[in-house]
């Protein structure tokens, strides 16, 4: 039999010496869409992307973990609330809970799964119009010492686009006002609300900053010619969700920014 | 649990339809004609078995065997050229045509369709739709890379059409973005002619390496054979219940849904699944099961192998275990794939079934006795030729003749008719036309639609919607990609079947040059009416005729496609409507040209004649006329308008190109600028002068061969010399403005673009909200 790569799988990238050594896991889960494209922002970034399938006992060697996007087992149930019991999700749960607080990243489907696993507080629902919606979303950062926003500076606005269903982010007054106070609300949503999140939180982190979950997709602004710049041409760039994957490299490899 | 089920039973087997030839048997409620039947009893030498009948039954319905359109379908077999073949690595017959990118990379592309499931439940309809032709793709080998959807409804303002436009838009992203497959393209129409009969088709492209390319045939004695992806259940075989009395247990469901209903995840993970069998060569051949389910899937992997396949039909695993044989075989349950494979990769198969929590039952093997022979707990139900059931289903050669009232049609054009009266001409009553125009029903922005569908996912998306065509990268390093577009115009196509036809071709082919793409082949989905009417019977076969009559001509084979018929109310058809789509290669995808322009200063031009073309346009329709003669064919100016495009961009000569087609000339400019928010000045006097025609025609007629496109200063010498030496007609319309912030048109009153926005976008949501 011929090895060739499949359409879409890992291809080599030229990475940065300095970063190749950082080692990022992506994880599939059944249903999982976005995988080959994180682990391609990760290249692009310079790091090193290696595959992790939902079975797995063990997390292996890998420095930080994305939990991409898609319709982990179809969705039917709540977003995420049976990709939370996979074998290894408990070994991301215990890594990140770690005195070494593995940096995970998830992203609208993994943010999901994030939120089903207690990992980070609230929930997510249907948005409010009732329908998918896929748009070149502009967010502010408002918390740039996270492990995943660390390459941005503060009140920086940037636009990667955004696609889901449920994404409505909910939480109790109580959860809200704690989030808003040890600055976890990570990004909001500027302009325009695109699901009814409360207090236009597109995303947040937990206490200590290593475990960050957002609905919109960093890893589909990464590329020139592939990004809400080329595709839509709304303002913005194509690459502005590059941040997110230099920043965990950074940290990882310790060295400067 | 088979041997609790075989006793509710009356199993009607090989021997016993032999000793008992005079059994009523219901081939008339599954939709045979006694002619039919009488061939079926010739072809077995006895009468059917109950199971037989049924898979006769779906295998020689019209969806299946092509019985009225084979005999006109033939020529796009037969006008192709050795040139056209050239890259052409597997044609017409398979599940999808496959065609050569070059690097070793391969393509694989089809359209469909699933009109009246979508009338019927306009969700699963649709859903279903883009699960079916995804399955034929990877039933190539390929992974599925891009979906695309024409959709054609019933008048915007009509109760009904919200029901199905709503359904369909929701089934179509629900299913497709739940695959991970970005949706790229596609068409939006409104006409009252649609509302008992939308067209929702289907288009999916895949990509594979030359070596990874599958068929579905089954070879190779002792190799087993296996069922596998969701279970069989009750969906879409509605007509087997005549078949009932096979049934003595009166407990089960008495109503079948005649629509099948779509599980993405389980598709989703189908795909993942068939590639990592596809990666590991562990399958001979594989087949999707979609129209005729198991009916079809083995009687076509038999017929197209070298042997004959016996199958234990108590093996399939059911969603529900009253099914009886016939049902079984008949079922239309989705996400269902069968697949040889030899002794030796069983294990390995099993293992990747078990990896991806895919359920799998083994059936059988292949034979050597050239009979496909199906038993139910060992008794024999069916003991057929497979090439009987799968390939030498009737063909009728229908009576055709030019519809009586076409002549009348065709003497009512546009210009002058009371219709007519009125017609813009002032500044300011060609400005409200303009804005009409682009926020008319056909010509508003789709984005209502397309924001509802993922164009993101898989990272390969260079163009979507709504640029001209859809482009997708293919290969990560050389950024090698592919560009699609699907077209057709239904009013063109009633007005003169065989051109309009080619105007769909036209259309297509464009708009896959004006991404910068070279158009390498087509496939086509013919949605027409009732084949038993002589006139739609003369609609089909002047289109087939049109259409291969033009893919000759521009040199681009059609690997594949789908017919639908019977799509009428009562006596009344659709009008004809061919949507074609054409596929074009980029070398490198960061090359493509986008629609609009952006750049301050850069040059517009217009390129090709503009002549009276207003029968049948979008102005016309919405003056409520449709008559006289569509635009004029001119399928080698389209050809050198293909190669200026394809040329420039490749030279880097042009910065933008949209394609003029419904709406003309207005349409394109408003949304050139729209596409990036950069206004233009434009004077159209030169093209007034040139061709004879006044302000309002310039704007609104749609001249087929035309484009806009944007040119930097730099390239312009270099541009026009080029378009000169190729003795095509080419004018500098205007310059793009872009502090304007409007769409400035000598003659016409200028146009903000806020407010050419709000018109364009405001459409769709004020009907659906």
């Amino acid at each position: 039999m011929t090895e060739l790569p499949l359409i879409g799988e890992a291809i080599a990238v030229a990475a940065e010496p300095r970063l190749a050594g950082a080692r990022i896991g992506v994880v599939t889960f059944p249903g999982t869409l976005d995988d080959r494209d994180a682990a391609r922002a990760v290249r692009l970034a310079g790091g090193t992307a290696v595959e992790l399938w939902h079975g797995d006992a063990e997390l292996g060697d890998v420095d930080a973990v994305i939990i991409p996007g898609g319709f982990s087992y179809g969705d039917y149930l709540r977003a995420g609330a049976i990709a939370r019991f996979a074998p290894l999700m408990s070994k991301i749960i215990d890594a990140a809970n770690s005195d070494a607080k593995l940096p995970v990243l998830g992203i609208c489907n993994g943010f999901q799964i994030l939120t089903e696993s207690h990992l980070l507080p609230g929930s997510m629902i249907k948005n409010d119009h009732l329908k998918f919606l896929c748009r070149d979303q502009v967010l502010r950062v408002e918390n740039s010492n996270t492990a995943w926003t660390l390459d941005y500076e503060a009140g920086q606005e940037i636009t990667i686009p955004l696609k889901n269903q449920d994404g409505q982010y909910i939480a109790d007054e109580k959860t809200l006002d704690a989030l808003e106070a040890e600055g976890r609300v990570v990004f909001r949503y500027v302009g325009f609300n695109p699901n009814g999140s409360r207090r236009d939180i597109a995303g947040i982190s937990n206490a200590a900053g290593n475990v960050v979950g957002l609905m919109p997709h960093p890893e589909h602004a990464v590329e020139p010619g592939f990004g809400p710049e080329s595709l839509d041409g709304i303002g913005g760039s194509d690459t502005d969700g590059l941040g997110f994957f230099t920043s965990v490299l950074n940290k990882i490899v310790g060295g400067d920014k | 649990m088979t041997t609790e089920t075989t006793k509710k039973f009356n199993i009607d087997t090989v021997e016993n339809a032999a000793k008992t030839p005079d059994t009523e048997l219901p081939w008339a409620e599954l939709g045979l004609k006694q002619n039919e039947f009488d061939e079926i009893v010739k072809v077995l030498g006895r009468r059917p078995t109950g199971a037989e009948l049924a898979m006769y039954s779906v295998m020689w319905s019209e969806h299946c065997s092509y019985k009225s359109s084979k005999n006109h379908l033939r020529q796009f077999g037969q006008k192709v050229t050795e040139e056209m073949k050239k890259d052409m690595l597997v044609g017409i017959g398979e599940n999808a045509g496959v065609t050569n990118l070059g690097d070793g990379w391969a393509v694989t592309f089809k359209i469909e369709s699933h009109n009246s499931p979508s009338f019927v439940e306009p969700y699963q309809g649709a859903a279903t739709g883009i699960g079916g032709i995804v399955r034929d793709i990877i039933s190539m080998g390929a992974r599925p890379v891009a979906v695309m959807d024409p959709l054609r409804f019933g008048a915007i303002d009509h109760p009904d059409t919200a029901r199905v436009m709503h359904g369909a838009v929701a089934g179509i992203g629900g299913y497709g973005n739940s695959l991970g497959l970005p949706n790229i393209g596609g068409e939006m129409v409104f006409d009252s002619v649609y509302q008992g009969n939308p067209l929702v088709n289907a288009l999916a492209v895949g990509v594979m390496r030359h070596e990874d390319i599958r068929l579905a045939n089954a070879s190779g004695k002792g190799n087993r054979v296996v069922l596998f992806g969701a279970r069989t259940g009750g969906d879409g075989i509605g007509g087997a219940s005549v078949l009932a009395s096979e049934s003595f247990d009166d407990t089960k469901p008495s109503k079948r849904p005649a629509v099948q209903v779509g599980d993405p995840f389980a598709e989703k993970v189908l795909i993942e699944c068939c590639l990592e069998l596809f990666k590991g060569s562990l399958v001979e051949g594989i087949q999707d099961l979609g129209a005729a389910g198991i009916s079809c899937a083995t009687s076509e992997l038999a017929s197209n192998g070298d042997g004959g396949m016996q199958v234990e039909l108590t093996s399939v695993l059911l969603r529900d275990p009253t099914l009886t044989p016939g049902e079984i075989l008949m079922s239309e349950s989705q996400e269902r794939m069968m697949a040889v494979v030899t002794p030796e990769n069983v294990e390995a198969f099993e293992a990747v079934m078990d990896k991806w929590a895919v359920e799998y039952s083994w059936l059988g093997e292949v034979t050597d006795t050239g009979r496909l022979i199906i038993t139910w707990e060992g008794d024999v139900i069916v003991d057929v030729d497979p090439r009987t059931v799968a390939h030498d289903g009737p063909v009728y050669d229908r009576p055709f003749a030019r519809p009586e009232w076409q002549d009348s049609v065709q003497a009512d054009t546009f210009t002058g008719s009371v219709q007519d009266a009125g017609r813009p001409a002032g500044p300011a009553s060609l400005a409200a036309a303009v804005t009409e125009l682009v926020a008319s029903p056909n010509m508003c922005s789709k984005s209502w639609i397309t924001n509802q569908y993922d164009r993101y996912v898989g990272g390969n998306t260079s163009m979507a919607f709504p640029d001209d065509a859809g482009v997708v990268r293919v290969d990560e390093e050389s950024g090698l990609g592919v560009a699609l577009a699907t077209d057709a115009n239904g009013r063109y196509t009633y007005l003169d079947p065989y051109h309009g036809a080619q105007l769909a071709l036209a259309e297509a082919y464009r708009n896959v040059a004006t991404a910068g793409a070279i158009p390498m082949a087509v496939s086509d989905c013919l949605n027409f009416g009732s084949p038993e009417d002589p006139d739609v019977m003369w609609q089909l076969a002047e289109a087939i005729r049109g259409l291969s009559d033009a893919c000759m001509v521009l040199g681009i084979p059609v690997t594949g496609g789908n017919v639908s018929l019977y799509n009428q109310t009562g006596t009344t058809p659709i009008h004809p409507s061919p949507v074609v789509a054409v596929l074009g290669k980029l070398d490198d995808v960061a090359r493509r040209t986008p629609s609009g322009w952006r750049e301050d200063g850069q040059a517009i031009y217009l390129l090709g004649t503009t002549a009276d073309d207003l029968d049948g346009s979008e102005w016309a329709n919405m003056r409520g006329h449709l008559g006289g003669q569509p635009p004029k064919v001119d399928l080698e100016a389209e050809r050198a308008l293909g190669e200026i495009l394809i040329n420039g961009s490749r030279d880097g000569m042009i910065d933008s190109a949209h394609d003029l087609s419904e709406g003309g000339l207005a349409a394109a400019l408003v949304e050139s600028s729209l596409r990036y928010g950069v206004g233009a000045r434009i004077a159209l006097q030169d093209i007034v002068d040139r061709d004879g025609v006044d302000l309002f025609t310039a704007l609104f007629s749609e001249s087929q061969g035309r484009a806009v496109v944007g040119v930097p200063r730099s390239e312009e010498v270099r541009f026009t010399d080029m378009c000169t030496a190729r003795g095509f007609a080419h004018t500098r319309i205007g310059v793009v403005d872009a502090a304007s912030g409007t769409l400035d048109i000598n003659g016409v009153e200028s146009l903000s673009l806020d407010d050419l926005r709000e018109a364009h976008e405001g459409t769709l949501p004020k009907y659906f909200g």
